[in-house]
């Protein structure tokens, strides 16, 4: 068997009570670690449903999520959070930034989640992510006072901040233009070739799909495609 | 913890208008209280003031009418050490009626005579002399404004009493004094303790030991120290507290009406806090769904917003201390009598203020429940689903 680092088992997910849609059908599938992988489909085949489930953030119906070997069904919710804060850094199509905080502040939320205060070796860190992002003149600007690509590049900045092993990003270009778009995947290579930290991303570009080592393409809820370069 | 404070800190700075209504909001409940609070409380000191302030507020007398007390100087350190942080102004009395006769005039009086020293403490005879002054000598007296002007008497004059028992003496008008009160102005005279014991034959006796204490409202439990320390079934003790029920409950029906309205202000407070914050919830639904997702859990979540509470309340309680003091104190300052006086002078209850500081932030801890539990119930996915 390979060395997964996630892993879903005969994972399903259907939404509704009385309408029913399936959104996941009986989907598995594995991950390496160190992978660079790219998730293709059309709108509505189940991608970010998949995505969330494998996060953590979402429960499938049946089946279960393995993730470092540990399967997640049964953890509380509070397990669930510490697994997500160490594990798993998340960059989605929104930044979903802290307002309130500024660029700096927001790249050091997860390690203060889990520490209480950030101490000097995490602001340097952080400082450091910062700057390999491209953003290390506006690191004091509030989250709300920089520009899209520079929010969605502090977003990725704080994906990072706790080592994770996996980053799962859903359309994390979606919102920003072509010439941005290139910057963040070479970014995205370059932290997965130095660090070796897995990347499962949802794109609609294949442009940017046939650089990854692996596509999965889903079409209602399934696995239609599964190339491996 | 720690992060839970700093962001909820970092949410109440950044909404400034939103948390500066709040607090204004706690503030002015906070400052009505107190207002009101210290209002009723002044109101009432100052009446209490005016009833017993001036007059004996425990007193031993004899069980038989007329009888007098012997060894009254023993009888009052005793009494005096029975409570010594409450008994103030110890006094005795030697008191009888008399007949005075003027030549085409004659009216019942009350003959009081005490030493002067003693007597300063609770009827401050010096303050309420309009004219003359104390007399010291044998048959000395000082007769009441109203009735000086009834029986034309002066300063100089002297005038004839005559006891029920038959005792007939002439005396000098040494002054006059108002204590501001008809009835005593009418029917006092007052005196040295020698001249009134000797010539009402009390044979070295007092008619009553009369004193103060330093909380009035508590003169019923130092009436009962003092009637332990005496021990005496022939003297009895009675305090302001029986004389005056009927203005003890008026008091005490104005103490709960103020407290009704203090607890309405409070709910209010409440309510408002609650809806404010549980529109904040909303707004910051985003954010705290971002926090879930990556990683922070429920109960700290819910901190935010109970640290928010918390916050709120001690802001808006010191703004509402501010004020509320403040507004009591520009009352009894700018609201005054054609004299100058206060209409209701000012009382200031720290303990009363500090415990109405409590309630609010206790008040607006609990406000901060709601939004706190609604935030634990949060779904992240809500938030990333829905952008
Ligand atoms: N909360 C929900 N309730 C009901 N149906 C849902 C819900 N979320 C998703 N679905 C359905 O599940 C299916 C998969 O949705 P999903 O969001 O995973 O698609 P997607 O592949 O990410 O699409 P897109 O490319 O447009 O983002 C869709 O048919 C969608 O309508
Ligand atoms: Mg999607």
């Amino acid at each position: 068997m390979a060395d997964f680092v996630v892993q879903t088992k005969n994972v399903n997910k259907v939404y509704g009570k009385t309408v029913k849609t399936t959104a996941l059908h009986d989907l598995s599938i594995g991950f390496e670690a160190g992978s660079f992988n790219a998730i293709i489909g059309e709108s509505g085949s189940g991608k970010s449903t998949l995505l969330n489930i494998i996060g953590t953030l979402d429960r499938p119906t049946q089946g279960e999520v393995i993730i470092n070997g540990v399967s997640t069904k049964n953890m509380t919710k509070g397990a669930l959070g510490d697994l997500r804060n160490e594990t798993l850094g998340f960059v989605f199509q929104f930044h979903y930034l802290l307002p309130e905080f500024t660029a700096l502040e927001n790249v050091l939320m997860p390690y203060r989640i889990a520490q209480g205060k950030a101490d000097k070796k995490s602001i340097e860190r952080a400082k450091e992510i910062l700057d390999l992002v491209g953003l290390k003149k506006v690191e004091n600007n509030l989250s709300v006072n920089m520009s899209g690509g520079q929010q969605q590049r502090t977003a990725i900045a704080r994906a990072l901040m706790n080592h994770p092993k996996i980053i799962l990003a859903d359309e994390p270009t979606g919102n920003l233009d072509s010439q941005t778009t290139d910057g963040v995947y070479q970014l995205f290579r370059k932290i997965n070739e130095e660090l070796g930290t897995t990347f499962i991303i949802i794109t609609h570009d294949r442009r940017v799909a046939e650089k990854a080592d692996r596509i999965v393409e889903i079409t209602d809820g399934s696995v239609t495609l599964d190339v491996i370069k | 913890m720690r992060l839970a404070f700093s962001i909820a800190l970092r949410f109440l700075k950044s909404s400034k208008g939103q948390t500066a209504l709040i607090v204004l909001g706690i503030a002015i409940g906070v400052s009505v209280q107190i207002f009101i609070g210290s209002l009723i409380t002044g109101l009432q000191k100052s009446l209490v003031d005016k009833t017993v302030g001036s007059a004996s507020q425990i007193t031993v007398e004899s069980v038989t009418e007329g009888d007098y007390i012997q060894d009254s100087a023993d009888k009052m350190v005793a009494i005096q050490k029975s409570n010594p942080d409450e008994i103030i102004n110890l006094m005795a009395v030697a008191q009888g009626p008399a007949i005075l006769k003027t030549p085409d005039d004659s009216t019942t009086i009350i003959l009081r005579g005490f030493d002067w020293e003693d007597a300063e403490g609770i009827y401050k005879i010096k303050e309420r002399l309009t004219t003359g002054n104390l007399g010291n000598n044998r048959n000395d007296i000082i007769v009441g404004q109203d009735l000086a002007e009834k029986l034309n008497v002066a300063v100089g004059d002297t005038i004839e009493m005559i006891t029920p028992t038959g005792m007939k003496d002439n005396f000098l008008v040494t002054g006059i004094f108002d204590l501001q009160i008809k009835s005593l102005n009418e029917s006092w005279i007052l005196t040295n303790l020698n001249t009134a014991q000797t010539f009402l034959e009390t044979n070295e006796g007092v008619s009553r030991i009369e004193m103060q204490v330093n909380d009035v409202f508590g003169a019923d439990l130092v009436a009962l120290d003092v009637e332990r320390a005496l021990n005496d079934e022939t003297l009895t003790v009675t305090n302001w507290k029986i004389e005056n029920a009927a203005l003890l409950s008026g008091l005490s029906g104005q103490t709960a009406s103020s407290l009704m309205i203090q607890v309405f202000v409070m709910i209010s407070v409440v309510l408002g806090i609650a809806s404010v914050l549980a529109i904040s919830v909303v707004q910051k639904s985003r954010q705290i769904g971002i926090l879930k997702a990556m990683g922070m859990h429920n109960q700290r979540a819910s901190l935010v917003f109970l640290f928010q509470g918390v916050l709120l309340g001690i802001l808006g309680a010191i703004a509402g201390v501010g004020l509320g003091v403040g507004l009591s104190w520009s009352f009894a300052t700018f609201v005054v009598n054609a004299d100058g006086t206060s209409v209701v002078p000012l009382y200031i209850d720290w303990y009363f203020i500090g415990i109405s500081a409590g309630i609010a932030i206790l008040a607006s801890t609990l406000a901060s429940l709601i939004p706190a539990i609604r935030v634990s119930k949060l779904d992240p996915m809500e938030v990333i689903k829905n952008g």
